[in-house]
C-alpha cells in the first residue's frame, strides 16, 4: 500500500496520469459499493472534472488524492441527504468550508458516504443505504459515519474520508472497520456547511488507514472560520516529549478479550477512575443532543428544500404532513425526546440539569489532564454486532452502546480510535483522548502503538 | 412521571409531527424506558455548577458591517418546488 504523501508527491511530479487513475478508482468503488453500500452517491462527474483540473495544476497539498465525504457535509450542486428521506433532491448551492479547503488543495471528491439519518444511530442502520462491515457482511460498520469507515478499509487506492462525530460517530465506525478515526477539539474545524445534528457537539474529522494520514488531513481542514460562530481562533499546543498515560478504570468493565487486547497494547500506564463520566455521560449526552436535534430539525418543513407536498392545506397541517411522512421512526423518537426535555415543567430537570452535569464531566476530565496527557479506553464495549442482533435492541440499549465514546464528545476533547488488533477476525479499536487543542500529543501517542 | 398517550400527543403536536396509533403504542414504553434511565441524572452533584452550553469557551464572532457576498435569489430558490415571482410560496396562513 502506497502512503498518501508518496502518492501526492508522484502526482505533483506528474508521474501519475491522474485522469486514468481516477477512472480506475471509480471502477473499483462502484464494484465495492454494489456489495457493501458505502456510498449514497458516487460523484463520477465531479471526480473526473477535478482530475482534469489536477492534470493542469498539481501544486496542492492533496493533489490527486481521493477523498470520500460523509453525506452530512455540503458539496456544491451534489445531492446532500444526510442519510435522510426528507432531504432527497437537496443540492446545496455552496461548499462547506472543509470542502472549499480540500478542493483548493487539489483533492478529488469521489462520493458521499452512507450514514444514519442525521447521524441518529450507532450502527448505520437508521437509513435506507445500510453499509456492511468489510470483515463480515452480516455485521454492522458502526455509525453514524459507517460508509466512510467501510470504504476507508476496503479501497485499495490512497484515500482519506471526511467524517463527522456528535457522540462517537467517527471513533465507533473506525473501531468496527479497523481503521483510524480522528475527532478534533470542538471548534477546531469549521462546521460551516455541515448539516447539524447537535450544534454544541458536532465536529468534522478524518478517517484513514494510517494515523499520520488523518493528522495530515486535519492540518489542512482546521482553522478559524468567521462563518462558523463557534469556530476557535486558537493554535494547537506543541507535543510533550514524554507522555503520561492513564487507562480509564471503568472502561475495562467489558468483554475480557477486548480488555486484555487493549491492556497488551499500552506500556507504562496508571489506572484512573472517572466515576461521573461513567455514571452520567449517557443521559447527559442524549438529553443535550436530542434537545438540540429537535430544534435543528424544526427547519425541515418542505418549504425551501427537500421533500414537499401539495400546498392545499393550512400552514401547520402542511408542515406536519411533510415531517410525519418523510422523517423516519428514529428521527421522530429523537424529536419527541428532545422536545420533551425542553418543555415547560421538564426543562429544569432534564435540559438544564444535563448542561450543568456536562460541566461536572468536563471538570472531571480537566482534573485528570492535570496529571496525565493521554487517557485510554477501548473504543467500543462490544465486537461489531450482526444486523440480526441490532434489530432486537430497544432504543435505550442502542443508546447504551455509546457508553465509551460520549464522554470525550460531550467535553469537546480530541480523540482518536486506532485499530489494536482482531478478535475472531473482527477489528478492535483503542481510543486515546487528550486535553483540548492537544492533538499533537495524540499524534505522538500513535507512534508508540 | 406519567408517560401516557395524552402527554405524547402534546409533545408530538409541539414538534409538528403526527403519529399513527401503532407508533404511539410502540413509542410509549420505549420513551418511558429512556426517560426513566435518564432520570439517574438527578443523582449528579451538579446543581450548583454553571451550565456548559458549549464544551469549550467560545467567544462571540461578529463581522464588520460591510456588504459581503451571499447566495443569489436564484440560488436560494433553486431547491424549492413551490415558488412564484422570485419568492418561496408557502401554505395558507389565514
Amino acid at each position: 500500500m502506497e502512503t498518501i504523501q508518496n502518492f501526492i508527491k508522484q502526482v505533483q511530479k506528474k508521474e501519475i496520469n491522474i485522469v486514468e487513475h481516477t477512472h480506475k478508482v471509480l471502477k473499483e468503488i462502484k464494484k465495492i459499493n454494489k456489495e457493501y453500500n458505502y456510498f449514497i452517491n458516487i460523484t463520477e462527474d465531479l471526480a473526473l472534472n477535478s482530475a482534469e483540473k489536477v492534470k493542469k495544476n498539481q501544486n496542492g497539498k492533496l493533489s490527486g488524492l481521493f477523498i470520500s465525504v460523509k453525506d452530512d457535509i455540503c458539496v456544491k450542486d451534489i445531492e446532500c441527504t444526510c442519510g435522510s428521506e426528507i432531504l432527497k433532491t437537496y443540492k446545496p448551492p455552496f461548499n462547506a468550508t472543509v470542502i472549499e479547503k480540500i478542493i483548493k488543495e487539489g483533492a478529488i471528491i469521489i462520493g458521499k458516504t452512507s450514514q444514519d439519518e442525521f447521524g441518529f444511530g450507532s450502527f448505520s442502520t437508521n437509513t435506507k443505504t445500510m453499509p456492511k462491515n468489510p470483515f463480515d457482511k452480516s455485521r454492522s460498520c458502526g455509525g453514524s459515519s459507517g460508509g466512510s469507515a467501510g470504504i476507508t478499509q476496503k479501497i485499495s487506492f490512497p484515500h482519506l474520508s471526511l467524517a463527522e462525530s456528535t457522540g462517537g460517530s467517527i471513533a465507533n465506525p473506525a473501531s468496527f472497520c479497523g481503521v483510524t478515526g480522528l475527532t478534533p477539539t470542538y471548534g477546531l474545524v469549521s462546521r460551516y456547511g455541515l448539516i447539524d445534528y447537535a450544534s454544541s457537539l458536532d465536529k468534522i474529522g478524518a478517517m484513514s488507514k494510517n494515523p499520520e494520514d488523518a493528522f495530515y488531513l486535519l492540518d489542512i481542514i482546521k482553522g478559524f472560520d468567521p462563518r462558523d460562530q463557534t469556530s476557535l481562533n486558537k493554535e494547537l499546543n506543541k507535543p510533550k516529549n514524554k507522555l503520561k498515560i492513564a487507562i480509564i478504570k471503568e472502561s475495562l468493565n467489558i468483554n475480557k478479550e477486548i480488555k486484555d487486547l487493549i491492556l497488551s497494547k499500552v506500556k507504562n500506564y496508571d489506572l484512573i477512575s472517572l466515576p461521573n463520566v461513567e455514571k452520567y455521560s449517557i443521559p447527559t449526552y442524549y438529553i443535550i443532543a436530542l434537545s438540540e436535534a429537535s430544534t435543528n430539525l424544526a427547519k425541515y418543513t418542505g418549504l425551501r428544500y427537500g421533500q414537499t407536498e401539495p400546498l392545499n392545506k393550512e400552514y401547520n397541517e402542511f408542515f406536519t404532513e411533510v415531517r410525519s411522512k418523510y422523517f423516519s421512526k428514529e428521527s421522530k423518537r429523537r424529536i419527541i425526546l428532545g422536545t420533551f426535555a425542553r418543555m415547560a415543567g421538564y426543562r429544569e430537570a432534564f435540559y438544564l440539569k444535563a448542561m450543568k452535569t456536562r460541566t461536572l464531566i468536563i471538570n472531571e476530565y480537566k482534573k485528570a489532564f492535570q496529571k496525565y496527557d493521554i487517557l485510554i479506553s477501548p473504543t467500543m464495549p462490544i465486537l461489531p454486532p450482526k444486523f440480526t442482533e441490532i434489530n432486537k435492541l430497544t432504543p435505550l440499549e442502542n443508546y447504551m452502546m455509546d457508553i465509551l465514546t460520549v464522554g470525550p464528545n460531550l467535553a469537546g476533547l480530541p480523540h482518536i480510535s486506532l485499530n489494536s488488533g482482531f478478535i475472531n477476525k473482527l477489528p478492535i479499536g483503542l481510543m486515546a483522548i487528550s486535553d483540548h487543542l492537544n492533538e499533537n500529543n495524540l499524534l505522538e501517542f500513535t507512534k508508540t502503538i | 412521571m406519567e408517560i401516557n398517550k395524552e402527554l405524547i400527543q402534546k409533545v408530538v403536536k409541539n414538534a409538528r409531527l403526527e403519529l399513527t396509533e401503532q407508533e404511539i403504542k410502540e413509542f410509549i414504553p420505549q420513551i418511558k424506558e429512556v426517560l426513566n434511565a435518564f432520570s439517574k441524572l438527578k443523582e449528579a452533584s451538579s446543581n450548583n455548577l454553571e451550565p456548559s452550553f458549549q464544551p469549550i469557551e467560545v467567544k462571540n464572532i461578529t463581522r464588520d458591517d460591510k456588504i459581503s457576498s451571499c447566495l443569489t435569489q436564484d440560488q436560494a430558490l433553486q431547491n424549492a418546488e413551490h415558488k412564484k415571482e422570485g419568492f418561496f410560496k408557502g401554505p395558507k396562513t389565514i
